[in-house]
């Protein structure tokens, strides 16, 4: 069955990690949903957030195929309810919208969105929540005008039952990670 | 910032020992001093303006490090792997930026599906011409990811002895593979103070797992009760130079032993329990009892798809047992039921100890059974051919019988599988094919290899008159470099392998497979190359035998029958137990999957 799946794939810090990482999803056809790349909780290694829509057998497999690469040192991913994710969405609308329809406001308010910016000709309103939240409140604008909409993707993090299977232990070499603990058959 | 990690790696975790003077070079130097600390002899490669530099400095270093020239930079890699799966050593290839770059990228595929250790070095334009479209400038290290086991690019002089050394260290070990390190120009004319310092570990990089004690007690216990067990061999034994520890367990265990094509000469071919070759031209025994065996054993293979057909239909009855380096490996095409990952020198001697001495005769006769019907149907009529034209299987035969013990290496075709099917291999390492990749015009350039690695060996390329066009012009290497290469051309001015499917599967409708070829002795004439050819049968073995005396190179053209097929074949989408011994057979099968 398809679903998103989320994987949390750490490298070391070389130029063009990034384009052999997604040559991995590109390779089988896959499009990837979502990606962000930051420094992770280990300095000097990075974590690429990837998100694509796929099933697990195929998650599975990438994920070996990304731990192949030299430069990666571990690839776990995790479907989109075993994970807590938070993306923002940035909106921008004509500033006099606000000024003249308490609507807008009223809309803001409703959504727990907030102001971030604000000058004579645009408003920039923020918005932090789930893929759904963003999208209602970008539907409700509409209806004053949206001059341009911006989201983040969604960042994820394992739930905290989940530690385990998503061990950021880097001394854990990766090629110990499942393969031959997977598959014993009792004899 | 890239260098920085890359460096400590190499610095915390070496053995400081012996550390060397610290010498002013340029990085064109610094490159060459490399190559010599990692041993390395004989180069492939051809010049250009972005990799002058580093030509210029070879000639200071003649004596230490010989560079063939190539004719096309596709040569020089092929012939980097013929070294490479010759020796057993790192294959280094070395060529320009742009059009230098691309032309190797075959080979670097060809090597990356075969597990061949590489080391290929390409110029780059000056550091600040990257991105402007400058004179032969191409982005060669994203145009090489996916066909890399890892790739560098080196900006500055001062990161070459770090990225060649780690360069090294993945190449060779773990699942080998090809690595290309891509230098700019300024970054070898620049000097730097150099120090050489193999590289031998990296935190990201595990490249032999310590073998699970627990799965390799289940595997020894799955293969002391089995009644039908098989093994299924593949290159894995050679890289690890396993030979011998594969040998001792395969003796003890008395299973029959099925290689893959890159697995060839693991294991003598007249071993007692070599039960023959795997896959689509395989023989017919080891194809056929795949899907009876009770408890499967693949040893260093990967379960392509050439060996198992449709995977639907392949060993479901069995338990299978996976002994296999690489982990992405496991459980990518067939469930493993045990799963022993690591490398077979070490996982194979820690299984034997744990294994019951055996022999199997009841299963071994029916290898046997099945064995003697592909003698009668197949292997008797491509032998002994009533017919007046040559067929393939005789060359290969005549060759065996001069019992020369021959590197063997092949193109891609009917020959290929012709001369995996009859070669007789006494030695490891004696086949040399593109398997994964399948790429014709690799014999040439391949034997040519092989033959510098292994100069005491008679190399023998047997090649068709297809693929033999794609790299002839490295025919002037074996001129220049006088080197005794015997080339066996089987000429049946087809398309061979394609012709069979267009017979087999497409209404033979012979679609762009008939060659009109030309005077193959004319051109081998022109290289100054002794050659022969042969269209009656009755001078093919002197023609061998003359081939194999002679003390220089030799092109031998055979001029076999026209439209030959190989057989048996697996139908593709079809199981490995419905292997075809005849055409007719196989005709009324449609295939199910377009290949």
């Amino acid at each position: 069955m398809n679903k998103n799946y989320n994987f949390a794939i750490y490298s070391n810090d070389q130029a063009g990690i990034l384009n052999r990482i997604t040559a991995v999803f590109s390779r089988v056809n896959l499009n990837i949903e979502a990606l962000s790349v930051c420094e992770s909780e280990q300095n000097g290694v990075f974590r690429h957030s990837v998100q694509v829509h796929c099933d697990h057998a195929t998650a599975f497999r990438l994920s070996k195929q990304l731990e192949r690469q030299i430069e990666v040192i571990r690839a776990a991913f995790q479907a989109d309810d075993e994970m807590i994710q938070q993306e923002v969405a940035l909106y921008k609308i004509a500033s006099k919208s606000m000024l003249e329809q308490t609507l807008t406001e009223q809309i803001i308010h409703r959504h727990h969105a907030r102001v971030l910016s604000m000058n004579s000709q645009f408003t920039v309103i923020e918005k932090t929540g789930q893929r759904h939240e963003s999208q209602a409140l970008f539907d409700d604008l509409s209806v004053v005008g949206v001059l341009e909409f911006v989201r983040s993707g969604p960042v994820s993090i394992s739930k905290p039952m989940n530690a385990e299977a998503m061990s950021h232990d880097m001394s854990v070499f990766k090629q110990n990670a499942t393969c031959d603990a997977d598959h014993q058959v009792d004899v | 910032m890239k260098t920085a990690s890359m460096i400590s790696d190499n610095m915390t975790m070496h053995e400081k020992k012996a550390m060397p003077a610290v010498e002013n070079l340029t990085g064109s130097h610094a490159i060459i001093k490399c190559l010599l600390a990692e041993g390395v002899s004989t180069i492939f490669g051809y010049p250009g303006g972005a990799i002058m530099p580093t030509y210029d400095a070879l000639m200071d270093y003649e004596k230490q490090l010989k560079h063939i020239l190539v004719r096309h930079e596709q040569g020089a890699v092929h012939a980097a792997q013929g070294y490479a799966r010759a020796s057993g050593e790192v294959g280094v290839c070395i060529a320009t930026s742009g059009p230098g770059a691309t032309n190797l990228i075959t080979g670097i595929a060809d090597a990356y599906l075969d597990s061949t250790p590489l080391v290929c070095i390409t110029g780059q334009v000056f550091a600040h011409l990257l991105g402007s479209d400058a004179f032969q400038e191409i982005d060669i290290l994203d145009i090489s990811i996916p066909v890399t086991k890892w790739n560098f690019k080196v900006t500055q002089a001062d990161e070459i002895p770090a990225a060649l050394a780690k360069a090294f260290y993945i190449a060779k070990s773990g699942r080998p593979g090809p690595v290309l390190i891509d230098i700019t120009k300024n970054a070898q004319v620049e000097s730097l103070d150099f120090v050489y310092q193999a590289c031998q570990f990296l935190s990201s990089y595990e490249p032999s797992p310590r073998p699970n004690q627990l799965a390799l007690a289940q595997a020894a216990s799955l293969i002391n009760a089995a009644k039908k067990p098989m093994v299924v061999f593949g290159q894995g034994i050679l890289l690890g130079g396993a030979e011998a520890e594969f040998l001792a367990f395969a003796e003890r265990t008395g299973i029959p032993l099925a290689s893959t094509v890159l697995g060839l000469s693991a294991i003598p071919t007249n071993h007692p329990q070599y039960v023959g070759m795997l896959g689509m031209h395989g023989n017919y025994a080891p194809n056929r009892l795949t899907n009876e065996c009770d408890v499967l054993i693949a040893i260093g293979m990967r379960f392509d798809d050439r060996v198992t057909s449709n995977l639907e239909f392949y060993a479901k009855q069995a338990q299978v047992i996976h002994f296999e380096i690489d982990p992405s490996e496991i459980n990518k095409n067939v469930h493993a039921d045990v799963a022993v990952v690591g490398d077979v020198k070490q996982t194979l001697p820690e299984l034997i100890k744990q294994l019951k001495q055996n022999a199997h005769p009841l299963w071994r006769a029916q290898f046997h059974e099945l064995h003697q019907i592909e003698q009668q149907k197949i292997i008797q009529h491509d032998l002994n051919p009533s017919t007046a034209a040559i067929n393939m299987a005789e060359v290969i035969d005549g060759l065996n019988a001069l019992h020369e013990n021959p590197i063997v290496v092949t193109d891609v075709g009917q020959h290929q599988m012709v001369a995996c099917r009859y070669a007789a291999f006494e030695q490891s390492r004696s086949l040399i094919t593109s398997g994964g990749l399948g790429t014709m015009g690799f014999c040439l350039p391949a034997a040519i290899g092989a033959k510098l690695a292994c100069p005491d060996r008679p190399v023998v390329g047997i090649v068709g008159d297809g693929g033999v066009q794609m790299t002839i012009q490295e025919l002037g290497v074996l001129m220049q470099q006088q080197l005794a290469v015997k080339v066996i051309i089987l000429n049946n001015q087809f398309l061979g392998m394609v012709r069979q499917w267009q017979e087999l599967y497409f209404d033979k409708r012979y679609a762009s497979t008939e060659m009109c070829n030309p005077n193959f002795g004319m051109i081998a004439d022109g290289y100054g190359i002794a050659n022969q050819q042969v269209t009656a049968r009755e001078d093919l073995a002197p023609a061998l035998k003359t081939m194999m005396d002679h003390p220089g190179a030799y092109v031998l053209e055979v001029v076999v029958a026209q439209q030959d097929n190989v057989f048996p074949i697996i139908t593709p989408g079809a199981s490995v137990a419905d292997m075809c011994l005849e055409a007719s057979n196989s005709n009324q099968q449609e295939a199910k999957t377009d290949e």
